[in-house]
């Protein structure tokens, strides 16, 4: 299984090495000399923007609703999830109408100075680097805060209660308990957030913000050259995932399973000023991330409904939209809890190896979604071609394009593109769960297949949850490979909104990105409701270990 | 258990899913339709698809395909589904004929309707409608009524340009015109002179640059004709409508004055085309009086039938004089134009 997944994972960099090993290196030198320093500059600028903004916004936030008592705590510890609904372009887009001279804020302001000129009033331009970073820091957070938050909730609440007795303020638990405790979270969030913002072609170009990938775009588009994308998507690929094997290797060898299994204590109640600041930190990002883009796309939306009505093909996008993400999600979730499992230290002889899978399986992400799309075209088009000679030659009957030709190529890229992040998920709730509990329950006779049934996947929902959920709504916002590999005549909301922003006229996708939209809420819903009331893991602490002997 | 049991749903979610998925979608050549892959925006195509079936009953599917229409193509091979290929412009249609994937046709319908200068002269890619690069001022701050793509570089605008990415294929196009006209040396001077005028950051679409006049952020800029009666038209909602507006529009000309940057969309038809007949029915029905007054109305844009109707929205722009330069010797300069664009680092 793992051999297999790995295999299938390094098809999509075969077909890249293909492009590119077709190419010529003609086009480094001028890289190299007008391209690359100023591309790498705003790239690395941008990423360590968006990288502060998510883990402050995103650990800081988790923190709060897991550990204080506030006003509106319950309902923000949900809301929070919102702006992962919300595509990075349909923000970029909304926030440039929003904020634009003559769009509405500005022109409030204008009113209410008694200005009559655009020019007389300073307002910061969107379409700039910090504009971007906002933008995308507004949408990613989510990345930091969902699987931080289910990491404080699985998290032993006896080291926090320990940790106060000992006399360590609120602060000081956060920063030397709570926050190393979560780096194995904080770490898989910030980087899937950075690679998203790495990969991001639609807000980036959107906002004038060169980076390598727009550069990669550019080599492609405008110079008729795949060879030369595919080739710097290769260069690309190395160095993301050199960044995270360092990150790896800097963690590795440090366990931060939390022992004790003492039951959850209250949340720490905040009152005045305090309590204020808590609410407001979490309820910013909600408005900036969600509350505003949302509000835009329905302005947008009624206007277009009250004009035309709803597009009469909206059902269907919504359903092509929701088959494929759904069989998408349920993929990668299985694979990626088998492959985990498979890599955890106790796996046994023959674990080495496997401990790397995951680390293969997670390349999809650091490719961008329409380099990995051209790259997997080559091997699932020769795969097709291959079975169609087959089959003429023996049967003389046709089979067409069997994988390009149905969905199924669409939900191979879903899977590759996003593997990474129930793997990050579950990982870092695995690292969360005592190796003691799987010799005890191995000491009882069960096999490793009813352990991980039995006792990881009770342990592990909250993780499995978590993943679940941003693959979902990831797969509903995914452009480019869905763009690239979807059958003939098939169209999702994303390809919709698409083709609409393609003519520039943004205002026509509205009503399908509020789909996207609402149908993510449904998901994220779930997600938060699971994290209410149980406060913990804990709950499952003690149950699956009683229920593993041989029944 | 409760996780056991989303896990049975899960799996029983991918059996019934699975082949429903696989089923959406056959492929394949039926008695009546044609295939179409296409890189213009569906909703600028669809009325002219829907107005050949209801003339010949053939069922046009289209898929909407930007990036990687040709490796897409070039990947399916001779099991590829698509008949016909719609570019939305030259360079995308010569690179098509250059890596072998359409078939030449050889049809006295489109040979008459469409100028020798406006197709493949191997008779691969026909051009179906014409856009004009046109530059775009402010109705208030600017009284020119002539302008040539030079003056663009002009100090007396500095601070006061704005355009989309200069890697944007439709401004690539114009820089590797100036190119084949003022050799790479003169390009990349008047390139930088007007970088240096620039009002803002290069980015977003031809029509931000509209809305960016109206709200004094620049007070002239390059945008293409057919945006125009887009906005103006109301079509884009009241916004749109101010932002046509506020500017005035100048079909301009290069300093020897012989006429305005044109790029066309056009369409070939594939190699392995299993619908060959119908998508050479389409494609002449593509070039008749019905299809090009379709790319008038609703498009905006210029047909290339010669005689064909232009909308008055678009004729009041002035008469369209276009420069004769070979689409075939522009295309040439592209790759040039475009590392020269990362020379001059015009979008940073």
């Amino acid at each position: 299984m793992s051999a297999a997944v790995a295999v299938l994972v390094l098809a999509p960099v075969g077909g890249l090495v293909f492009f590119a090993a077709m190419g010529s290196g003609d086009l480094w030198p001028h890289l190299f000399a007008n391209v690359l320093p100023t591309a790498l500059r705003t790239t690395l600028v941008l990423l360590l923007g968006v990288g502060v903004v998510v883990a402050v916004v995103g650990v800081g936030a988790a923190w709060l609703v897991a550990m204080c008592r506030f006003p509106g705590r319950r309902w923000l510890e949900w809301a929070l999830l919102l702006p992962l609904s919300i595509p990075t372009y349909i923000g970029a887009y909304a926030y440039l109408d929003v904020l634009h001279p003559v769009g509405p804020v500005q022109t409030g302001l204008r009113a209410l100075f008694g200005l009559t000129d655009p020019r007389a009033l300073w307002f910061p331009e969107i379409r700039s680097l910090p504009g971007a970073i906002l933008v995308l820091g507004a949408v990613l957070y989510p990345y930091v805060y969902l699987p931080t938050r289910a990491l404080f909730l699985m998290e032993s609440a006896s080291l926090f209660d320990a940790a106060r007795s000992l006399g360590a303020g609120r602060w000081r638990t956060f920063l030397r308990v709570a926050l190393p405790l979560s780096r194995p979270a904080v770490a898989a969030g910030v980087s899937l957030a950075l690679l998203e913002t790495l990969n991001d072609i639609g807000a980036s170009s959107f906002l004038g913000v060169n980076t390598l990938t727009v550069s990669i775009y550019t080599t492609w588009t405008a110079r008729s050259s795949i060879e030369g994308a595919a080739q710097i998507a290769l260069v690309m690929l190395v160095v993301a995932s050199a960044l995270i094997l360092l990150e790896r290797r800097a963690r590795h060898g440090k366990r931060f399973a939390a022992g004790g299994d003492a039951p959850p204590s209250a949340r720490v109640p905040l009152s005045g000023a305090a309590a204020a600041a808590a609410a407001a930190f979490c309820a910013l990002p909600v408005f900036v991330g969600f509350a505003l883009p949302a509000s835009y796309l329905l302005v947008q939306a009624w206007r277009r409904v009250s004009a035309f009505g709803l597009p009469v093909e909206l059902g269907r996008w919504i359903a092509n939209t929701v088959l494929l993400a759904s069989i998408a999600t349920g993929i990668a979730v299985a694979i990626a809890l088998v492959l985990v499992y498979a890599a955890r230290p106790l796996a046994g002889s023959g674990g080495g190896w496997r401990a790397a899978v995951p680390r293969i399986a997670s390349l999809g992400y650091a490719m961008p979604g329409t380099v990995l799309a051209v790259g997997l075209l080559v091997p699932v088009a020769a795969l097709d071609n291959l079975v169609d000679d087959a089959m003429r030659s023996l049967f003389g009957l046709s089979t067409g394009l069997l994988l390009s030709g149905s969905g199924a190529a669409v939900i191979f890229a879903y899977v590759l593109r996003f593997l990474a992040i129930p793997i990050g998920t579950i990982e870092s709730g695995f690292a969360k769960i005592d190796p003691a509990i799987e010799l005890s329950g191995r000491s009882l006779g069960a096999g490793a297949g009813r352990i991980l049934l039995r006792i990881h996947a009770p342990l592990l929902r909250p993780a499995i949850l978590a993943g679940a959920l941003l693959v979902f709504v990831d797969c509903m916002k995914e452009l480019p490979a869905t763009l690239l590999l979807r059958p003939f005549d098939f169209e999702t909301l994303a390809t919709h909104i698409f083709a609409e922003a393609a003519r520039g006229t943004y205002e026509d996708g509205a009503i399908a990105a509020l789909a996207i939209v609402a149908v993510s809420l449904l998901p994220v819903a779930v997600v938060g409701l699971s994290g209410r009331g149980e406060r913990s893991g804990q709950a499952f602490r003690a149950r699956p270990a009683v229920a593993v002997g041989p029944a | 258990m409760r996780f056991i049991r989303d896990w049975r749903h899960a799996v029983s979610v991918l059996l019934v899913g699975l082949p429903l998925a696989a089923g959406l979608t056959p492929t394949g050549a039926a008695a009546a339709e044609v295939n179409v892959y296409t890189t213009r925006e569906p909703g600028l195509i669809k009325p002219l698809f829907e107005a050949f079936t209801k003339q010949t009953g053939i069922e046009v599917r289209a898929t909407f395909v930007q990036q990687g229409l040709a490796e897409r193509v070039a990947a399916e091979g001779r099991n590829s589904p698509a008949d016909l290929l719609t570019e939305a412009d030259y360079g995308s249609l010569i690179n098509l004929a250059e890596r072998g994937l359409i078939q030449k046709i050889d049809s006295p319908i489109l040979n008459t309707a469409v100028p020798a200068a406006l197709r493949d002269p191997d008779g691969g890619w026909y051009a179906l409608s014409m856009r004009a690069r046109a530059i775009w001022v402010s109705k208030d701050r600017v009284s020119d009524q002539t302008l040539t793509y030079e003056g663009l570089a002009d100090p007396r605008w500095k601070g006061r340009v704005c355009t989309r990415a200069g890697q944007h294929p439709y401004n690539i196009g114009l820089i590797s015109r100036m190119m084949v006209k003022t050799g790479a040396e003169a390009t990349g001077k008047w390139l930088a002179g007007v970088r240096a005028n620039l009002g803002r950051k290069p980015g977003g679409g031809d029509r931000d640059v509209a809305r960016d006049i109206l709200a004094g952020i620049c007070d002239i800029g390059i945008g293409n004709s057919y945006y125009v009666g887009l906005m103006r038209s109301g079509k884009g909602g009241k916004n749109q409508e101010s932002w046509g507006n506020a500017i005035r529009v100048i079909l301009p000309t290069f300093a020897d004055d012989k006429g305005s940057h044109v790029d066309v969309s056009g369409a070939a038809v594939a190699r392995f085309a299993p619908n060959k007949d119908n998508a050479v029915k389409l494609l002449e029905f593509m070039v008749g009086d019905e299809a090009q007054k379709i790319y008038a109305e609703i498009d905006y844009e210029y047909p290339v039938k010669e005689g064909a109707k232009i909308d008055p929205l678009i004729a009041a722009l002035g008469k369209l004089k276009i420069d004769p330069e070979p689409l075939t010797a522009v295309a040439a300069r592209r790759k040039e134009a475009s590392q020269l664009v990362d020379k001059i680092g015009y979008d940073n």
